[in-house]
């Protein structure tokens, strides 16, 4: 394969602001929810943050981790499906075909890390949200799965635009979303076939850990920790 | 004195006297019973048209009262296979006023139970899209999902056992074709009894013919329902993946389709006035096998809970800690003492047995064993790896309506079966009285 997409998030840097999930909501074509719906359980962010707490009140340390579709490449969601919605594109991307899936939400119940949304509804963007829909990007029927695509749609421009200009895409200039928005650059994203890109490096580096990793998923996310020893209180 | 021809016909007359006329309160019950799937009919409707979203499903418990009751139904459908099929196979002359109440049950059970995965679909209008045909798509479905071994499994189960009740009701449909209709009904007996004579060559050819079939329903039923385990214990999520999981819903099945027997069997001696042919001795047998699935299911409960719990890993620990002492403990509690200290009370001290409590224990155990699916569906799901992902699960009316209709359809179906077909094998009976 001539890529292979990858993401690291540098949580050492990621301050929860959530940028990422608006960015992602504007770019992909989010549904909208009520809070009805929300409180529910069935509003969908194709990136969430995670927040952790360390320690007692008042001596209590916040952390924050974004979870997005991991891309794995040993991925439970894809052998369960029975009409291959779900597959390996051969650039190493988790992809869902929202046209070929039939609502049977195994996948979202294989996923560990329950990255999957459904949509429960047929979506509807009041006005004038209906106007900001990214024509890039296609709007989810009801009664389909959907999550993370790793901003296909981009890595797809960037290499017609390569193409059209006769050489390969080059490091960082595929973007998605959330790494172009996140204020603290703590999302990188790039190609981990070329081992000189950012990602390569920051994949092969020391504070590199990738999430629920003893599974044997082999994510393609990579989040990068500094690992601190906890000292037992005095 | 009474001949053996006497006793011959006044069997002939007992059994088929239910199939004329109606009472008031049969149609009532057929009234009722219709009301009640049509109003489910009406809940599924809405939902195709509104979406899913109607029901209660939300994420992470994206699978919850459809996939129960699916499992529970398919759960049922064991009822004809066990009594029938091992029964036959060791010639145990008592089955015989049993064999077709239970094969009735079967067939009936895995229709409705074969709904709930249609019903569950996101965009049901699309459903054969899982079938394997030669498609504008270009596509085959993907025969790695358990959810297609389900499929394959449950329409040959369907077919199996449709041809397993089929088979014993020949001898009678020609018996009913020549002597006990006229109208309609004789038209359509005597079509169904396939020109039947009754032959020594016919009679070899369908004992034959049932004992093959006996065997291979076997087979099948084990094998159902273990792949309907498969599709939870195949996937990734704690406590579903689990190696005990077949011969687990396989005992729970067989469990609750004894269970239901019970009841069935209850009700239409009652009904029907068949005192005299299903004795107590019937009830007690089965209330025997109920006791010993009952200590079966324990077992096997408990092999999966206490190996959770000794090896103590945390993401196992959330759902069994979940459904044990969080959220859904009432709900674990109810179930073992449904499906364990009830029957085992019951139905374990002998003073206590008879055939009004082995109704209560099949009761009971049904309402225990419908728990039992949901404590294995909802926790789990409901407590996925990454606790920022945890959620609840409320069903809603439409789920609610669903699940009562076909509990209703189960009963109609069989008042609609009872009227048209003798409920006990007449040739097989006389069999027994003869022996």
């Amino acid at each position: 394969m001539e890529h292979r997409w990858a993401m690291a998030i540098d949580l050492d840097r990621c301050t929860g602001c959530e940028a990422c999930v608006a960015a992602c909501h504007a770019e992909n074509n989010l549904p909208l929810s009520t809070p009805a719906e929300a409180a529910k359980g069935r509003a969908a962010h194709w990136i969430r943050v995670d927040r952790y707490w360390e320690g007692e009140f008042p001596d209590v340390k916040l952390k924050y981790m974004p979870v997005l579709c991991q891309h794995c490449d040993d991925a439970p969601c894809e052998p369960v499906c029975p009409v291959y919605a779900t597959y390996h594109n051969p650039e190493g991307l988790n992809v869902q075909v929202y046209n070929r899936c039939v609502g049977t939400r195994y996948c979202g119940n294989n996923c560990p890390y329950s990255v999957r949304f459904f949509n429960w509804f047929e979506p509807r963007w009041e006005a004038p949200l209906d106007l900001q829909l990214n024509p890039d990007v296609a709007v989810r029927m009801g009664g389909v799965m959907e999550k993370c695509t790793f901003c296909i749609q981009r890595i797809q421009r960037v290499k017609r635009d390569a193409k059209e200009e006769g050489r390969r895409p080059q490091d960082g200039e595929v973007q998605p979303a959330c790494a172009q928005s996140c204020p603290a650059e703590a999302i990188t994203f790039g190609d981990l076939n070329d081992p000189e890109s950012r990602v390569s490096r920051q994949a092969s580096a020391g504070r590199a850990r990738r999430l629920l990793e003893e599974l044997g998923t082999k994510p393609k996310v990579f989040y990068l920790q500094r690992v601190t020893q906890a000292l037992p209180a005095k | 004195m009474a001949t053996a021809l006497d006793t011959y016909d006044k069997v002939r007359d007992d059994l088929w006297r239910p199939l004329n006329g109606a009472s008031s309160r049969y149609i009532a019950a057929v009234l009722l019973t219709a009301a009640l799937v049509a109003w489910g009919l009406f809940a599924w409707g809405y939902q195709i048209r509104t979406g899913i979203g109607v029901a209660g499903i939300r994420r992470p418990v994206m699978w919850a009262f459809y996939i129960v009751n699916f499992v529970f139904w398919i759960g049922i459908s064991h009822a004809g296979t066990l009594i029938s099929a091992i029964l036959r196979l060791t010639h145990a002359g008592w089955r015989k006023p049993v064999t077709r109440a239970a094969e009735a049950i079967t067939v009936f059970a895995l229709m409705i139970g074969a709904l709930f995965p249609l019903i569950h679909l996101g965009r049901v209008w699309l459903f054969y899209w899982l079938l394997p045909y030669p498609n504008e798509r270009l596509l085959w479905p993907n025969f790695r999902s358990p959810l297609l071994w389900d499929l394959t499994a449950i329409f040959t189960y369907l077919t199996g056992s449709m041809i397993y009740l089929y088979l014993p009701l020949i001898p009678d449909l020609a018996e009913l074709a020549a002597r006990g209709s006229n109208g309609w009904r004789r038209r359509l007996y005597r079509l169904l009894s396939l020109g039947w004579t009754g032959s020594d060559r016919e009679w070899h050819a369908l004992e034959r013919a049932m004992k093959l079939m006996a065997g291979i329903i076997l087979a099948v039923a084990v094998s159902v329902h273990t792949v309907v385990a498969w599709d939870f214990a195949m996937a990734l999520a704690p406590m579903w993946h689990s190696t005990i999981f077949g011969p687990y819903f396989v005992v729970g099945a067989i469990f609750s389709g004894i269970a239901a027997l019970l009841l069935v069997m209850a009700i239409i001696r009652k009904a029907m006035g068949l005192e005299s042919y299903l004795e107590p001795k019937h009830f007690d047998n089965l209330s025997k096998l109920l006791l010993l699935m009952s200590l079966l299911w324990l077992y096997f409960t408990v092999n999966e809970n206490l190996t959770v719990w000794y090896g103590n890993e945390t993401e196992e620990m959330n759902v069994f800690g979940a459904r044990t002492r969080g959220p859904y403990a009432f709900l674990f509690w109810a179930m073992v003492t449904l499906n364990f200290v009830v029957p085992f009370v019951l139905l374990g001290i002998r003073r206590l047995r008879n055939i009004r409590t082995a109704t209560i224990s099949a009761l009971a155990v049904l309402a225990g064993m419908w728990l039992e699916r949901y404590l294995i569906v909802v926790p789990t799901l409901a407590t996925p790896r990454l606790p920022a992902a945890w959620g609840g699960y409320q069903p809603t009316w439409v789920e609610i309506s669903i699940t009562t209709a076909t509990f209703a359809a189960m009963a109609l179906l069989y008042l609609l079966f009872s009227k048209l077909f003798p409920i006990i094998a007449i040739w097989e009976y006389k069999h027994v009285s003869e022996g």
